[in-house]
């Protein structure tokens, strides 16, 4: 069977199922299991509506449960046990967690990792600050944004082959097709650079694809967290005779600071996942390995898994702490 | 800012220069990509892509008429014509006949042929080689000029790229392949969410503000984690690795976010309206149907725009839960990785397959954006 007929199939069965279910799950409540007449009536209709919830709950509830509550649980577990050739698995303690660490790839993916938790929320939330600020006022603010925003709607891959574009190097005798090289050689650079393979540098490479990506998610958020101050403390500020800096720094600032701390997290948690990005670019040569994608080589090419679903495991603890505020501020939210 | 910047028009100008530069650092990647897809391959190979829009200079081996077009003329074997292909409009500075000298003459010169007679090559490309015995050979002569050729754009890219029957390079099949993954995987998701949202956010029972925190800490788990778990429990089920899978995968990692921004917005909604409802005697799955769904629409919109952007973009979870060995069900994000891979010099082929792959949600980008922007923001402010 052809896929896109495969795939309409697919829409019209999930989606009547769906419907099907919801629809005859109700009817049943209410027809046959607590009908709301005869003698019980009251009684039904509370059972009824105690139950209606979870109805309305389960299948989202079993996706949520079966693709990200289990699989921490199961990768913990992973974590601990090797595979026994043959088939079966073998309970190895921490073996995996010491074997990682022996790895020098390991360290320098740790490294690679925490340079771009420092480097990519800053700058992208700078950027973002910077732009919606600029764009505030201005006429044509609104496409100058979306122009900014349009990197969101890129897949990392798509941005990828942009990007390698950008840092082409062509030998010294030719024109050069990349553009950072032809900048560079025109500004008095003697030797077209293959920026990709200079170690320590080409990580920063690497990040400013994702900045380029974020910025935009930033500047959207803040814009709308800037428009969100009340007209009178900029007013006063004004009339008590503050610059334009002191304004933005001292008044506009302090007050989105919220916003800008969940713009940060949010675009760490990106960064924790980022995988595309490295695996189209450099595959993590040249000393430009992340978590994300150590953990993918140990899982589909070293078929180790236990090293494997250690490392996501690492990634998962670097996320906790994000995790946890989460939660505690939708609580807080919620009272 | 602005309000002082009235005041000061140096800073309205610097205000107004620092957003272009900006924006031209943020659109300028993207179009070079963009202007890539439409040159040759030797164009992208020989300048720069911002020297496409610009007439350039090309040193051109080129080659006369065949001998057997020669006519006689007053006693003189001769063969004319133009250089070049009809219609291009090109202008030669420097010519040569021999691969060491290529810019011997200047137009309008004459050179001796090696095999005798004479050739004269004008500016336009013209040209009339004279003899007086008969031109031998089954080929013409070749000519080198250095030539100033005017900005020429192609079609072939995309030609080559989408219609291309036989080749690796088709991304018509991945496209479809990227199609038949993206759909299903948005729309399922969905439908299953509004319910459990609406459960979330007007239904009373124990246990829901734990279900709405436990939501909130389930949209940052890292969705490596569920690779192999999940990966494992496809093989043992029976799905293997194939749409199915797929389809399910991405309906489960993108639960957290629908549920969070469907109840956010559900939770919004007028409370007088849905105990209005209630009261006249309509059912739970009523108001849900014909109340909750359509008034919901800006939220659905939204959530549907981010899970089509994700899964049309996503590498990692078609790469684990969909791609074979056999190839057949590649998608887009895919291909462009292993064309990196294995052409990472042909630009012509990359840069045009990156643009089909991008276009579509640069498309859903610019037209629903509104819908976008409400979304990110539903889903971050608090």
């Amino acid at each position: 069977m052809h896929p896109a007929i495969q795939g309409l199939l697919t829409i019209a069965i999930g989606v009547s199922a769906c419907v099907g279910y919801f629809y005859l799950s109700n009817q049943f409540l209410d027809k046959v299991l607590f009908p709301p007449r005869g003698p019980n009536a009251g009684r039904n209709i509370n059972r009824a509506n105690m139950i209606r919830p979870w109805l309305f709950l389960f299948p989202a509830l079993a996706a949520l449960g079966l693709y990200l509550a289990y699989p921490v649980v199961e990768t913990l577990r992973l974590s601990l046990t090797e595979r026994v050739p043959g088939g079966g698995y073998e309970w190895v303690g921490l073996d995996n967690y010491a074997q990682m660490v022996a790895e020098p790839k390991f360290w320098e993916a740790m490294r690679n990792n925490m340079l771009w938790l420092i480097v990519v929320p800053a700058l992208s939330t700078a950027f973002g600050l910077l732009v919606a600020q600029l764009t505030d006022r201005i006429r044509w603010g609104n496409i100058a944004k979306s122009l900014i925003f349009m990197p969101m709607a890129i897949s990392f891959v798509g941005a990828s082959v942009i990007w390698k574009l950008v840092y082409d190097t062509r030998p010294i005798e030719q024109d050069q097709i990349g553009m950072l090289n032809a900048l560079y050689i025109f500004f008095g650079g003697t030797e077209p650079q293959t920026w990709l393979t200079i170690p320590f540098w080409n990580n920063f490479f690497l990040m400013i694809v994702l900045i380029w990506i974020q910025t935009g998610f930033a500047m959207v958020i803040l814009s709308a967290a800037l428009r969100g101050i009340p007209e009178e403390t900029v007013e006063a500020a004004i009339l008590d005779g503050a610059s334009p800096f002191q304004i933005f720094f001292k008044i506009k600032v302090p007050q989105i600071k919220t916003t800008i701390l969940v713009v940060w997290t949010t675009i760490t948690i990106v960064v924790l996942k980022v995988f595309d990005i490295v695996f189209a670019m450099t595959n993590g040569q040249w000393e430009t390995q992340v978590l994300a994608n150590y953990m993918f080589d140990k899982l589909f090419r070293a078929n180790d898994w236990g090293v494997g679903s250690a490392s996501a495991m690492v990634i998962m603890l670097l996320v906790t702490p994000i995790l946890v505020w989460n939660v505690r501020n939708a609580r807080k939210e919620m009272e | 800012m602005s309000e002082i910047a009235g005041t000061r028009p140096a800073l309205r100008w610097a205000v107004h220069a620092s957003v272009l530069f900006l924006v031209v650092l943020w659109v300028v990647p993207t179009l070079g990509l963009f202007i890539s897809s439409f040159r040759t391959a030797d164009q992208i190979a020989t300048s720069g892509w911002w020297r496409a829009i610009f007439p350039s200079e090309q040193n051109l081996t080129l080659r006369s008429a065949a001998p057997d077009t020669q006519v006689q003329e007053n006693g003189l074997y001769v063969i004319e014509g133009n250089l070049f292909d009809a219609g291009t409009k090109a202008r030669i500075s420097k010519w040569g006949i021999s691969s060491r000298e290529i810019d011997a003459f200047e137009p309008g010169q004459t050179a001796e042929l090696r095999k005798g007679g004479t050739i004269t090559v004008q500016a336009n490309g013209d040209y009339r080689m004279e003899n007086t015995e008969e031109f031998t050979g089954s080929r013409g002569t070749r000519v080198f000029v250095t030539a100033e050729l005017p900005p020429e754009f192609t079609l072939d890219n995309y030609h080559k790229v989408l219609l291309a029957e036989d080749s690796t390079d088709s991304m018509a099949k991945a496209f479809f392949n990227t199609l038949t993954v993206t759909i299903p995987a948005t729309i399922i998701p969905i439908l299953v969410a509004a319910f459990a949202a609406y459960a979330l956010a007007w239904m009373d029972f124990p246990g829901r503000a734990l279900l709405i925190a436990a939501v909130v800490g389930l949209l940052v788990v890292p969705l490596q984690l569920a690779l192999i778990p999940l990966l494992k429990f496809h093989l043992n089920i029976g799905i293997g690795k194939g749409y199915l899978g797929v389809w399910l995968a991405h309906t489960g990692f993108g639960m957290p976010l629908a549920i969070y921004l469907l109840r956010n917005y559900m939770a919004g909604l007028p409370r007088d309206l849905i105990e209005n409802a209630r009261v006249d005697g309509a059912t739970e799955f009523q108001i849900f149907t014909k109340l909750i769904l359509p008034l919901s629409f800006p939220a659905l919109a939204s959530f549907a725009i981010f899970q089509f952007l994700w899964t049309w973009n996503d590498l990692l979870v078609a790469k684990v839960f969909l791609i074979d060995a056999s190839g057949e069900t590649t998608v887009m994000t895919n291909s462009i990785v292993e064309l990196l891979g294995t052409r990472g010099g042909n630009w012509e082929i990359l840069a045009t397959a990156a643009f089909v792959s991008i276009a579509v949600p640069l498309v859903v980008f610019f037209a629903m954006q509104k819908y976008l922007v409400r979304g990110l923001l539903a889903g971050s402010v608090k």
